[in-house]
């Protein structure tokens, strides 16, 4: 055989065993039929291997090169289409499998709810939050007090007439008329002077008592928060400025806020405040007014050095109106059918 | 405080602008609850005339009553109300009268009877506040007259004001004039007294014998008396003040009472004994009161009494029966005095006759304002009784106790900037402060204080006015809070919350997640609910004064609040009943150390319906986690009220940090609850109060971890926790994981054993265990279960 002939069949027969190589890839059935395909194509002495050797025996550099090369291209081009034929049988695969991994989520959805806070927490903490964010602090203290705290100190001594108007519930313990529940979140005040020093920028949230027969506006178990302010240099303005920045904080910044003259007996001057909502209407909110003279040296605080402000209000009303709950009995009777709407 | 524009007029040119008005005296703070319009005209209404009446067998509730509307022609209506009598005159509201509360007048009537117009009462017409039936209108009106033109009534305002505690000069027209006067630039003028000339002299004696509590008494005899109805102008400004119109005497006295804020008490005198004796009533005595009620008095209460000694009335409060003014009385015997004020108060109370009288004296009223209130009382029952004398020498006591006319208060002006933040000269403040009558009597410096100090002279009428801060408030009123500015101010404090604040949080946001709604039960519990929870209820607090008796014992412990709501959720078929409250309890018995109060602390309690201890546990092992600190788990003692058998105390050292487990069954049983109730109950006080411990960071071992399950055979009576405690000791600093993940009950065991299968893992910081080192520590987890009998399974 002429040498020109040689590299004529041996072309030939590469080609021929790429060709059935390719055809036998194409056709095969499974992963697995692919992969024994594989392991047979890449054999030592598998047909397109054997060309390796024969091409020993072709004289010319020239002619061994152009073989190599031909097998080289056949070899890579049998690679690649081993490859994307494996990679088409596992993507129909994953495909199968996801076909059949349907799943009906809405069975799924299970009702596990997260618990509902209380709306008078809920109110009493976002009150809190604002107040911190004005620099304020939160004090805390007793529902079981001392008619001191909670009258004497604040300028109510034993027969002031303003004692009657707060429905106070006494308890049987030590003398009578002694001990009492808190009738309001006041006597907190007196214990953060005492045990503070100033400056005092405190507000005090709280349960307080009142021996009022429960309707749809009272209760006699119900929430209050109270602010107090204790510094050099603190006026009547810095009262109507911090109301009126909580105003707006709290309730939005359409709202704005009056202060109008009233009576407390442990604040004087004494306002009532109320606040403006955008469409104009006025609703009362709670009192305030400067620290009494009085009520300071009470708390062991020199009124000639510090004056102070102080202001309160009811949560539970606030906590009734955000809602629209129309009676302040429901707020209380535990019913999940209304806790759980919150 | 009712305030007719009208009547206000009468005081000083403040005009109808009612708006305007109202704005000023809510600014005064004399807060305007409520604007009321009345006597409005209301066209169609006319007099007529009752001719007969008449029952209709079908007809329970109204009659039939026929009218004569200036027509001569008898009309027919039907009425609900039955206090007139035939000649009686009455308004009728003809066919198409439009009503002031929109309704219409219509013929249609009832039992198949047209009624040919309505009979209105005063409050229908807008003319009054409150009536009964129908309004009795004077005699004398033309038949079928316009109403209103007949009447001559003219359209008014009504100013409901709520006056302070501090502001008793208000409950009288002349204080809020006069307040609102100043305000507004308007001249006012106390009313005009009696001008005719005294009679001659009739004095009567009047004996003090509490010179405290009766500081002044005028007894002036005032003779000529006619009594009868007030004029119709009288009787409608009482009706449109809230009061009801009695005779001329009770008018004229309750008008000045309102104009003057002085309540005066006419006697009829020729039913008095020789003369007046003020003293206190002694234990048992009784008093017959006009109200027609005998009071049994005290030793406290205030009485008038005849020369005789025998008691007509009760100082301030209300007088008595038996000299009561009748149709007959000829010659009145006027009181004016000036009563202490919280002596009124204590008997008002005690006897719950709070009377508009008595209300003034515990205010306080003007002790020099007597001899103005005596001769306007004059005046107005002049109006209906042309020959009254008035006679001369009337007695009036008064003794060292009367508060003096005027009372000297020291004003630093540097206080007024310093509370208020305005800078105000001594002249701007002396000009505010006169227009209320406030008179300066000095202005000095104190290089001291830097400031001049004003001497102000307060009027009697403002008895609450005795102190400096009580000047700079009439300043603030009077220049207007409004123009005090607004300034917010530097906090000089971090805001924030405290560590115990921050950790309550925390767990409550914790409850939360875990699905726990929040309940707030009442704290006051019922005798017999504690023990019907299973806990104690000796030595508890009682309320002295509970509303109910249902409501008189302070709760000891959170379940009986929760166990009631409970029950109530059940009841309406709730599912999946979850609820905590965070609230403070009263624990019996105990004392705060420092203050000696009943001892109070904060408390969390957790319950979960047809739940058992399992998820009491995992509610406690991660608030535990949040906490940062964990407890050992005591089932030895028995905390009252849980499952003796499935309930642990939380101890953590010597303290008791709470209870974990399931309700007593006796308890539900109790409770009408048929299924099991998972509870933890946690002293937050003890919880909240630790300082979370800030954790030092450890390197991460970088050495291979061995990982091995070992399954014991444990005898019933060695609780698994004993277990894990022995096993945690035996690894080490090398254990550095352990689990229970596997109990087994069943064939295969010791009797009276369970299986429990740990997986362990260890690993040491700073080397890989050998092979040697692992199986040794293995045998030491072996040796210290077997020391508890705990043996290892095949």
């Amino acid at each position: 055989m002429s040498e020109q002939n040689l590299v004529g069949s041996m072309t030939a027969a590469i080609n021929e065993a790429k060709k059935s190589a390719m055809l036998a890839i194409r056709s095969a059935a499974d992963l697995a039929g692919l992969r024994a395909l594989s392991a047979d194509l890449n054999k030592k002495d598998s047909l397109l291997n054997s060309f390796k050797s024969e091409m020993g025996k072709l004289p010319s550099v020239e002619d061994k090169r152009s073989i190599g090369q031909l097998l080289n291209a056949a070899a890579t081009e049998i690679a690649a289409a081993l490859e994307s034929r494996t990679r088409e049988f596992v993507d129909s695969e994953i495909s199968a499998r996801i076909e059949s991994e349907s799943l009906d989520l809405t069975e799924l959805l299970v009702q596990r709810r997260r618990g509902h806070s209380h709306i008078v927490t809920q109110a009493t903490q976002r009150l809190e939050d604002v107040f911190i964010g004005l620099g304020f602090q939160i004090a805390e203290g007793p529902e079981v007090e001392t008619d001191f705290h909670n009258f004497e100190a604040l300028n109510m001594p034993k027969s002031h007439p303003a004692r009657s108007e707060f429905d106070t519930m006494f308890l049987e313990y030590g003398e009578p008329n002694s001990v009492l529940l808190r009738t309001h979140t006041s006597p907190v005040q007196i214990r953060v002077m005492k045990s503070w020093k100033p400056p005092i920028y405190a507000i005090m949230p709280g349960r307080v008592f009142r021996r009022d027969t429960p309707d749809a506006t009272h209760m006699p178990v119900f929430h209050q928060i109270e602010g107090l302010v204790i510094d050099r240099g603190i006026t009547f303005a810095h009262l109507a400025g911090t109301i009126e920045s909580f105003t707006k904080a709290f309730f939005g910044s359409e709202f704005t806020s009056r202060l109008r003259p009233s009576f407390f007996p442990f604040t004087e001057p004494s306002a009532e405040f109320d606040i403006r909502r955008e469409d104009g209407e006025w609703i009362e909110l709670g009192g305030c007014g400067m620290v009494h003279p009085n009520v300071l040296v009470s708390g062991g605080i020199d009124p000639e050095e510090f004056s102070g402000f102080a202001f309160g209000f009811g949560i539970d009303r606030m906590a009734k109106e955000r809602h629209k709950v129309e009676d302040i009995r429901e707020m209380y009777a535990n019913d999940l059918r209304f806790l759980r709407q919150f | 405080m009712k305030i007719l524009n009208s009547w206000l007029n009468e005081f000083g040119a403040f005009g109808d602008d009612n708006e305007k008005l109202a704005e000023a005296m809510t600014n005064l703070g004399l807060a305007v609850e409520s604007t009321s319009k009345v006597g409005t005209p209301v066209k169609g209404v006319v007099v007529a005339k009752v001719l007969r009446t008449e029952r209709h067998p079908d007809a329970e509730k109204v009659h039939r009553v026929y009218v004569d509307a200036g027509d001569g022609k008898e009309l027919h209506v039907w009425c609900g109300a039955f206090n007139m009598k035939p000649g009686d005159l009455i308004p009728l509201a003809t066919l198409g009268t439009v009503m002031p509360d929109g309704r219409i007048i219509t013929p249609r009537g009832i039992l198949g009877i047209e009624s040919h117009g309505m009979l209105c009462s005063g409050t229908e017409l807008g003319l009054t506040a409150d009536s009964d039936g129908i309004m009795i209108l004077p005699s004398g009106l033309k038949l079928g007259a316009d109403l209103f033109d007949a009447l001559k009534i003219a359209s008014d305002c009504v100013f409901d004001l709520d006056v302070t505690r501090n502001r008793p000069d208000c409950n009288g027209y002349l204080g809020v004039a006069r307040d609102l006067g100043a305000h507004l630039g308007v001249k006012v003028s106390p009313p005009q007294g009696d001008k005719a000339k005294k009679g001659p002299a009739r004095k009567l004696k009047v004996t003090i014998t509490d010179k405290k509590r009766c500081a002044r008494y005028n007894m002036t005899v005032i003779s000529g008396v006619v009594v009868g109805d007030s004029p119709s102008w009288v009787a409608r400004r009482l009706s449109n003040s809230g009061m009801r119109p009695i005779n001329n005497v009770v008018d004229a006295s309750n008008l000045v009472m309102l104009e003057l804020n002085q309540p005066t008490h006419a006697f009829d005198a020729d039913k008095v004994n020789n003369g007046f004796k003020i003293r206190c009533a002694r234990h048992g005595e009784t008093l017959l009161t006009l109200d027609g009620q005998v009071r049994d008095l005290e030793s406290g209460d205030l009485l008038i009494c005849d020369g005789k000694d025998t008691p007509i009335g009760l100082a301030g409060v209300m007088g008595g029966a038996s000299t009561e003014i009748g149709a007959n009385t000829k010659t009145v015997a006027l009181e004016t005095a000036w009563f202490e004020s919280s002596g009124v108060a204590r008997t008002a109370t005690r006897l719950g006759l709070k009377s508009e009288a008595s209300m003034r004296f515990e205010r306080g009223v003007d002790p020099h304002g007597i001899d103005l209130a005596v001769s306007r009382f004059a005046a107005l029952l002049r109006e209906s009784c042309p020959n009254l004398v008035v006679h001369s020498a009337a007695t009036d006591v008064k003794e060292k106790t009367l508060p003096p006319k005027q009372k000297i208060v020291a004003l630093r002006s540097s206080q007024v900037t310093r509370i208020l933040g305005v800078k105000l000269s001594t002249k701007a403040i002396s000009a505010m402060l006169a227009k209320i009558g406030f008179i300066t009597k000095s202005t000095s410096s104190s290089k001291l204080s830097n400031s001049a100090i004003l001497k102000i002279a307060v009027p009697s009428w403002r008895p609450d006015c005795e102190t400096e801060i009580d000047i700079v408030e009439e300043i603030a009123r009077h220049y207007g809070y409004q123009n005090l500015g607004k300034v917010v101010p530097q906090s000089t404090m971090h805001g924030r919350l405290s560590s115990i604040q921050q950790r309550r949080r925390d767990i409550r946001e914790l409850v939360l997640s875990m699905g726990l709604s929040e309940a707030m039960p009442n704290p006051f519990l019922a005798p017999g609910d504690l023990i019907k929870s299973g806990l104690p209820e000796d030595n508890v607090i009682r309320l002295a004064n509970p509303l109910v008796y249902e409501e008189s014992v302070l709760r000891t412990s959170l379940r009986p609040g929760l166990l009631k709501a409970i029950n109530f959720n059940l009841s309406h078929r709730a599912s999946n009943i979850l609820l905590f409250e965070l609230g403070h309890v009263y624990p019996a018995g105990q004392q705060d150390s420092v203050e000696g109060l009943p001892a109070e602390y904060e408390s969390l309690c957790l319950v979960g319906v047809g739940e058992s201890s399992a998820l009491a546990l995992d509610w406690w092992s991660q608030i535990s986690s949040v906490m940062g600190f964990g407890a050992q788990l005591d089932q030895a003692g028995v905390e009252p009220g849980y499952h003796p058998k499935r309930s642990a105390i939380l101890r953590r050292g010597k303290q008791v940090l709470g209870c974990v487990g399931e309700i007593d069954p006796r308890v539900l049983a109790q409770h009408q609850i048929n299924t099991s109730v998972a509870c933890l109950e946690l002293n937050l006080s003890i919880l909240l109060a630790e300082t979370p411990r800030v954790v030092v960071a450890k390197p991460v071992s970088r050495f291979p971890r061995s990982d091995f399950d070992l399954a014991f055979s444990v005898p019933n009576s060695q609780s698994a926790g004993s277990v894990i405690k022995a096993l945690r000791q035996a690894g080490g600093a090398e254990l550095v994981d352990l689990a229970l993940f596997d109990i087994y009950r069943g064939a295969g065991l010791p009797k009276d054993s369970r299986s429990l299968t740990f997986r362990l893992c260890i690993q040491a910081a700073d080397r890989t265990l050998t092979d040697a080192e692992v199986t040794a520590i293995r045998q030491k987890f072996l040796d210290a279960a077997a020391k508890l009998g705990a043996r290892l399974r095949d």
